[in-house]
């Protein structure tokens, strides 16, 4: 039977796919904390994501590059279930979160981080009241643990200084380090950071790489990062999945990518090198 | 013929879309709002932005309203000799129907607009998603709050834009022909009960309700960048004018049956 080269080439990958997943939990014994399995979405006749299959280890991180368009942002509001599959399967910890009612949807959220694009802050609240809004919401907790609790959030991302200012007196790489903080507040187990570097000068993308490297040190968490930046990835990631048309393309680690003949990997690394 | 045809047609199905979206949104605010929680802080954060930020402009618009009624019909009643029914006729009509349609229609500009905007630009900034992302319901917090703060304060305002519309009339008179508020007063009031008050003030509670609930949806909805959060502000209050004028004279008819 003859095979697609983008089959071959998956199929090479195989098993640095498994391996590192397994390996980068550090011997964790339980299970994957992401596992998509053929997940389709299509925007009316435009198919966006075409069988989608990834797994993420619980203290993994997997970067997803792929160029503008091709569904890695829809990817990370599926996982989240900001939007619907139009069929396949998102198991997060093992629950499939596709056919959950919105309050069963709500508890695996709360165990999810979401650093959104732009950052995403609430504009009429303050740095503060921002990343103590999951607090809020979700704990127990008295103002004064929120206080602390906030405050260390914002020492973490090296933003103490800026509880009272509003968003709009901050600058991007300032409020993606508050998009941060808010992300980790509820201390998550999956993290899902979309395009942590995009639009920062590249001395402010090496410090939020070293923050997301220091937050993955801390807190232990399986990390997705969607990314355009090849050197983040490469900084951040155990694992790198090239999506393209709508398929992951090729998946590993990125010695192996650089490794692979196929013209339109070869050709993104070169372009983004 | 079969081009304009056509384009009914397409403006139809676009109208019947738009109702059933926003039937579709109702139903999730209605399903969002009974549970908990009850997001009682933000509530009252809305009732002081929508109702306390509102009231100079509808008291301003009420009292207006009541110096020119009284200016303009103390001409016409004075040519038929009925210049002792000026009170009793600008109450009757402030309290009626000019209070709480001026008070829909002013809050639907400032209000409509302004939930619009706000939540457009939630929704363009993806801060609306970021809210659902973080296991909270938007359209409780977002919009079940927003809305049940139009239905409460509606009739408040509506009193304020009442009795500065009744105040503002008799300064209105005296400055014309000294009278006393006392006797505005006690003229204006004869023959009224408490059901001339309480049928016409409660329902600027359904004109809160389309206001907040077209605000909301329209601002949730929007799509692009700057020009749709404008586009949703515009809409919301074109749209929420429309459905308070439409329910005005739906709900007077109901008054008229209930209230005879």
């Amino acid at each position: 039977m003859m095979m697609h080269p983008e089959q071959e080439l998956l199929l090479d990958v195989e098993e640095s796919r498994a391996a590192p997943a397994i390996e980068s939990s550090g011997g964790k014994s339980d299970g994957p904390a992401v596992v998509l399995r053929g997940l389709h979405r299509s925007f009316g006749s435009q198919i966006v994501l075409d069988g989608i299959d990834l797994t993420v280890g619980s203290r993994e991180t997997l970067a997803v590059l792929g160029r503008s368009g091709t569904g890695k942002s829809v990817l990370l509001k599926l996982i989240i279930g900001l939007q619907k599959p139009d069929s396949g399967s998102i198991l997060i910890h093992g629950q499939e979160i596709t056919l959950l009612h919105l309050d069963a949807l709500n508890e695996i959220r709360k165990k999810m981080g979401f650093l959104f694009q732009h950052a995403a802050l609430y504009d009429s609240l303050t740095v503060e009241q921002n990343v103590a809004f999951p607090l809020k919401r979700h704990t127990k907790m008295t103002q004064s643990e929120q206080r602390d609790r906030v405050k260390e959030l914002l020492a973490g991302v090296g933003m103490e200084g800026d509880l009272k200012k509003m968003p709009s007196d901050l600058s991007g790489g300032m409020q993606k380090r508050v998009g941060l903080a808010r992300a980790l507040a509820l201390e998550p187990d999956v993290l899902l950071l979309d395009e942590p570097t995009a639009g920062l000068d590249p001395i402010t993308s090496g410090e939020i790489d070293e923050l997301i490297l220091k937050l993955q040190e801390e807190h232990d968490v399986a990390s997705i990062v969607v990314t355009h930046d090849l050197h983040s990835a490469k900084t951040i990631a155990d694992r790198i999945a090239l999506l393209h048309e709508g398929h992951v393309l090729i998946e590993g680690s990125f010695a192996e990518l650089e490794k692979s003949d196929n013209e339109f990997v070869s050709e993104f690394l070169k372009r983004d090198s | 013929m079969r081009s304009s045809l056509n384009s009914v047609w397409l403006l139809l199905n676009r109208f019947l879309e738009w109702f059933g979206e926003l039937g579709l949104f109702a139903w999730q605010v209605v399903r969002a709002a009974v549970k908990r929680p009850f997001e009682g802080r933000e509530l009252l954060r809305q009732l002081d932005e929508i109702g306390s930020k509102s009231l100079p402009l509808v008291a301003l618009a009420g009292a207006a309203i009541g110096a020119v009624l009284s200016l303009e019909s103390r001409s016409s009643l004075v040519r038929f000799g009925a210049k002792s029914m000026l009170p009793a006729a600008l109450v009757y009509s402030i309290i009626h129907e000019t209070g709480p349609v001026v008070t829909g229609l002013v809050v639907s500009g400032r209000v409509g607009a302004g939930i619009g905007a706000e939540l457009g630009s939630m929704k363009v900034t993806e801060q609306i998603d970021a809210i659902e992302a973080s296991g909270v319901n938007p359209y409780k917090f977002l919009a079940f709050t927003r809305i049940v703060a139009c239905i409460l304060v509606l009739p408040l305002l509506t009193l304020a834009a009442d009795f500065c519309g009744v105040l503002f009339g008799w300064i209105a008179d005296t400055l014309v022909e000294p009278v006393s508020f006392h006797r505005f007063i006690n003229q204006g009031f004869v023959g009224a009960s408490f059901s001339d008050f309480l049928a016409p003030t409660f329902r600027t509670s359904v004109f809160g309700l389309i206001i907040g609930m077209i605000g909301c949806f329209q601002g949730m909805r929007t799509q692009g960048g700057t020009a749709g959060v404008g586009l949703s502000a515009t809409s919301s209050v074109v749209l929420s004018s429309l459905f308070v004028i439409l329910a005005d004279v739906i709900l007077v008819k109901f008054i008229l049956v209930f209230f005879p």
